[in-house]
């Protein structure tokens, strides 16, 4: 393992001055004032439109392809079809080693899923090209299809790529430690099946891409409403561009992502249209090409569990086999398999655990990376074994958490699949939230609720966040594969003014980077954040970054404007050392003005050291470049590491830890659930903007109740989506998302500049397993039980109806 | 479809405005294209997630589901006409900042007009009542508690106001 830098802002950890108070954020003005600009308010003069044609059939051949009558129609400038695309470009990226399964924005020859993209019509607006869209006659011949990921495994199913030889695109049983052992010497022993249903996160603001090609400077602009690690990299790769030939303006706001808005699709097919056509090109795509045919669904996931465990409740082994259906392509959908390989025994003390992924392909629209990035699935599926176990053993579920939880002693604790967990306090922070909650009130109005003949229930889950998004994942599941940095950038520039501008390599989505920058900034130089601007820099002005995934900008983004800051700090004082002709250890830096110790008069201030950073040279201390400005590049803390034979790798730098506690009610007669109290108690170390962490925390639960109980991407038998639109696919509203209370605990990371970690996939990582938990103890006086997600009224009203102890 | 153009005359954030429009055009899109008011945002258009809510005659109101010339001789105020007359922002919008009440803003303007249409109605709602006032408006960022949180202190703002006046 790598030892991390020491970045410690040491002498700060008394107190900070901006760092945890309640202050308002930068962006929140502009957008409040309807000022935002997203992707469809950038505005180029002659812009062309996009319209997509989508193949009606889970799985066909393409026979023909007629574009004569949309082409006659006005105002049609261009139909662009696989054959001609997939000629010109390259296909995109593959996060696993299968070459074979090729991935492009347009089908060729066959398609794979009900949506897939097979022509792009080009118009002078977007309702001319919809009206010819129409107008494209594509013939099919319908081919065998597959669409239950068990099918696929099974041995003679349809191969939605018939090159690749299998449906399956990567499967690899993992053993840590003596789970051979656990399970032969264990007491009691129990398994299961868990299953996550196919959700994602479904922004508001679908995926919108916009490309403008100039001949003469052989350059692409690209404005998007992305968040993507290595987007403008793979573009360039798959347009045939060098690197500098492609420009992604970062300044673009995005409108919800959640890790998903990774349209590099739609981005290449958009930046082969601008470079064809010569005219800027743009694709915002309706609501229906986003969930059916942009390649944007989440996990779906069945886990099969066995847990070998004591009378007195010790764990001792877990096995999962863990199936993932990605739909009909790879992308880096594999992937989110493999991050929970860093939190594979969530916050317990499991020494040895058995992991198979297989992750498989059916006639489904292709998956995205979902908020998590795979962990929710699996502490879903760890807590329902959790509760199982309370349940068999007649224990108490609490109690039984508290055996197993990693103690505030162990840390850092090395878990079995080679990560070492930083830091934390779970006893602490569950007592908290069991507090905040009024457990033992909630268990009597809960037993009261039941003695009156109602159904009702308490859930409890105890989780992990994994966070600062190195990707040692990669590595694990693609041997070709040797990225062991996920670095992130910041530069700070003081001009001649003395006004102080923070520059970041990469757009945000709602997560306030404009404002965690400049609160660190703030605090470190003593200026007021109020100052500090914040811009984004586009992909030409070299701040590399890897995008805000994996909860990883508080820890790597806000370390890096640490580290700028702290060049600029220093500057400061060896341009007043220089001129007091003192040591720097012998001066004060106060709100950025320098002083001899003990000698306050003696003072070079915030002005006149920028006056002579930026125009007097001959009072800078020799060696130092003139002008004010430090970039710094941070990697991510731990990384560096190789996966061993085993399959052990430092995954993900820091742990937060959330407990959640929920009181739910369910009407026996509709099946439909009341979510009636919500807490949540949570330790993601030092907050940098505590409203910023709560309400990311807020959005999570809502999301995450909405994955247990009500959103779908559901599909027929044929493999036709059927939950297209928000009255199929239903996000939870205000009145199905409770009152939720935040209880905040504060265990410091020992490895990050400020002590904090990260918290962008906070609440949604726990509340689906506290949800399905609260619904599951809620039917167990019935004798029923569900581990399917989610857990819609229908399921519910089932349930009931079929329960052996159903009370009429 | 026809190319033929309907006159219409919509009063737009106090400002009176004719124009012609083809039959077949949103509110939203002649909003957003023809008089540049991007703040109305566009998410579904099929009327459930409420990202595009403007006030007709003071009422929220699903612009994706209205044609254009529907507006003809009505009133229309979208988040850019929320503001006070001086152009800083209004009580409503200003509780949004202070309890943080969004995060990627795409929602937002949304979601301001329909807190404002039940603030007009009901100056003293109960955090049901607000709850329901934005039932119709979908947010993925902030499991709605922070907007709540900005409706319940703004109506408290505006009645404090109100009995200064």
């Amino acid at each position: 393992m790598i030892r991390p830098v020491s970045d410690r802002e040491t002498d700060k950890t008394s107190g900070f001055r901006y760092i945890g108070k309640k202050r308002r954020t930068k962006e929140d003005p502009r957008f409040v004032a309807g000022r935002g600009r997203f992707v469809a308010d950038v505005v180029l003069p002659g812009t062309k439109h996009v319209a997509l044609v989508a193949s009606p059939h889970a799985s066909a051949r393409i026979l023909s392809i007629n574009t004569d009558a949309a082409l006659a129609l006005p105002g049609v400038r261009y139909v662009l079809t696989g054959e001609e695309f997939c000629s010109q470009t390259d296909s995109l990226h593959i996060g696993v080693d299968a070459p074979k399964v090729t991935r492009y924005a347009l089908a060729k020859d066959v398609v794979r899923y009900a949506g897939e993209w097979v022509a792009a019509v080009v118009a002078d607006t977007r309702a001319i090209a919809e009206d010819a869209a129409e107008l494209v006659e594509v013939e099919y011949e319908t081919l065998a299809h597959v669409i239950d990921p068990e099918a696929s495994l099974a041995s003679g199913a349809h191969l939605v790529h018939s090159g690749h030889g299998t449906n399956v695109l990567f499967q690899r049983k993992f053993v840590w430690g003596p789970v051979d052992e656990a399970f032969a010497k264990a007491d009691q022993r129990l398994a299961f099946r868990a299953t996550w249903g196919r959700s994602s996160t479904v922004p508001i603001e679908t995926f919108g891409v916009m490309a403008k090609w100039d001949s003469a400077a052989g350059l692409l602009d690209i404005w998007a409403s992305i968040q993507m690690p290595k987007y403008p990299d793979q573009a360039a790769r798959a347009l045939r561009l060098p690197g500098n030939a492609v420009r992604v303006h970062f300044d673009v706001d995005v409108g919800g992502s959640y890790g998903l808005k990774r349209g590099i699709k739609h981005t290449v097919l958009v930046g082969y249209l601008a470079l064809k056509l010569g005219v800027p090109v743009r694709l915002i795509e309706d609501r229906l090409e986003n969930m059916r045919g942009g390649d944007m669904h989440g996990p779906d996931r069945f886990f099969d569990m066995q847990l070998a465990f004591d009378r007195d409740g010790t764990i001792r082994g877990m096995k999962i086999r863990a199936v993932d259906d990605v739909g009909a392509y790879a992308g880096r959908s594999p992937l989110q398999l493999g991050k929970p390989v860093g939190a594979i025994c969530g916050p317990y003390q499991i020494a040895a655990i058995e992991y198979e992924p297989i992750s498989v392909m059916t006639n489904k629209t292709p998956q995205e990376a979902v908020r998590g990035f795979g962990q929710s699935p699996t502490n879903f599926a760890i807590e329902r074994a959790i509760d199982r176990i309370a349940r068999h053993l007649g224990m108490d579920r609490i109690e039984l958490r508290r055996k197993n939880l990693i103690r505030k002693d162990q840390f850092p604790y090395l878990i079995p699949s080679g990560s070492s967990y930083d830091s934390g306090d779970y006893h602490a922070v569950l007592d908290k939230a069991l507090k905040a909650g009024d457990y033992s009130a909630l268990v009597r109005a809960r037993d009261q609720a039941r003695s009156a003949g109602r159904l009702a229930g308490i859930g409890l889950s105890t989780c992990l966040e994994p966070s600062g998004g190195n990707a040692a994942f990669e590595l694990l599941f693609n041997p070709k594969n040797e990225t062991t940095t996920w670095m992130d950038s910041c530069l700070v520039r003081v001009d001649l003014s003395g006004s102080v501008t923070g520059v970041m390599g990469t757009s945000s989505s709602g997560q306030g980077h404009e404002t965690l920058i400049s609160t660190v900034i703030g605090e470190v130089l003593e200026r007021d954040p109020e100052t500090i601007r914040v811009v984004h820099a586009d992909s030409l002005n070299a701040l590399p970054s890897n995008s805000p995934v994996g909860s990883r900008m508080a820890i790597m983004l806000g370390g890096a404007a640490a580290g700028a800051a702290r060049t600029i700090r220093n500057t400061l004082l060896a341009i007043a050392a220089h001129n007091f002709e003192c040591s720097p250890e012998d001066l004060e830096y106060r709100d950025g003005n320098v002083s001899i110790e003990g000698a306050p008069s003696k003072m070079l201030t915030w002005d006149q050291l920028v006056e002579i950073a930026h125009r007097k040279i001959h009072k800078m201390p020799p060696g130092l470049e003139p002008g004010l400005q430090s970039q710094f590049v941070w990697g991510v803390p731990t990384g560096g590491g190789l996966p061993t034979a085993d399959g052990r790798v430092q995954m993900y730098p820091c742990y937060a830890f959330e407990a959640h506690l929920v009181y739910v009610e369910i009407d026996p007669e509709t099946g439909k659930p009341m979510v009636k109290k919500y807490v949540c108690g949570h330790d993601c170390g030092v907050m940098i903007t505590p409203d910023i962490v709560h309400g990311m925390t807020y959005g999570g639960i809502a999301h995450g109740i909405g994955a247990a109980l009500y959103e779908k991407f559901a599909y027929t038998e044929g493999g036709q989506l059927a939950s297209g639109t928000f009255m199929d696919y239903l996000i939870p509203s205000a009145m199905e998302v409770p009152d939720i209370r935040i209880v905040d605990h504060c265990t410091p990371s020992p490895l990050t500049t400020f002590g904090q970690k990260g918290s962008g996939e906070a609440g949604y990582l726990g509340a689906p397993a506290a949800v399905a938990n609260a619904i599951n103890d809620a039917l167990d006086p019935i004798g029923a039980s569900i581990d399917t997600l989610p857990i819609s009224h229908l399921a519910l009203w089932e349930a009931i109806a079929a329960a052996p102890n159903r009370q009429d | 479809m026809t190319d033929k153009l309907y006159p219409i005359e919509v009063e737009v954030n106090g400002v009176a405005r004719s124009a012609m429009v083809p039959a077949r055009v949103s509110l939203v899109d002649w909003l957003r294209e023809e008089l540049l008011l991007t703040g109305t945002h566009v998410g579904c258009e099929h009327g459930i997630c409420g990202a595009c809510s403007v006030m007709l005659d003071g009422e929220p109101v699903r612009s994706c589901l209205m044609f254009a010339w529907q507006a003809d001789g009505h009133r229309v105020t979208t988040v850019e006409g929320l503001a006070r007359p001086d152009g800083s922002l209004s009580i409503l919008q200003d509780s949004f900042c202070d309890s943080h009440a969004l995060q990627c803003g795409y929602c937002t303007p949304g979601m301001l007009i329909a807190a404002q249409g039940l603030l007009y109605t009901n100056p003293r709602p109960t955090d049901l009542q607000i709850r329901e006032a934005i039932a119709g408006n979908l947010c993925r960022c902030t499991g709605y508690q922070q907007i709540v949180d900005a409706v319940r202190s703004a109506a408290a703002r505006l009645a404090k106001e109100k009995g200064q006046r």
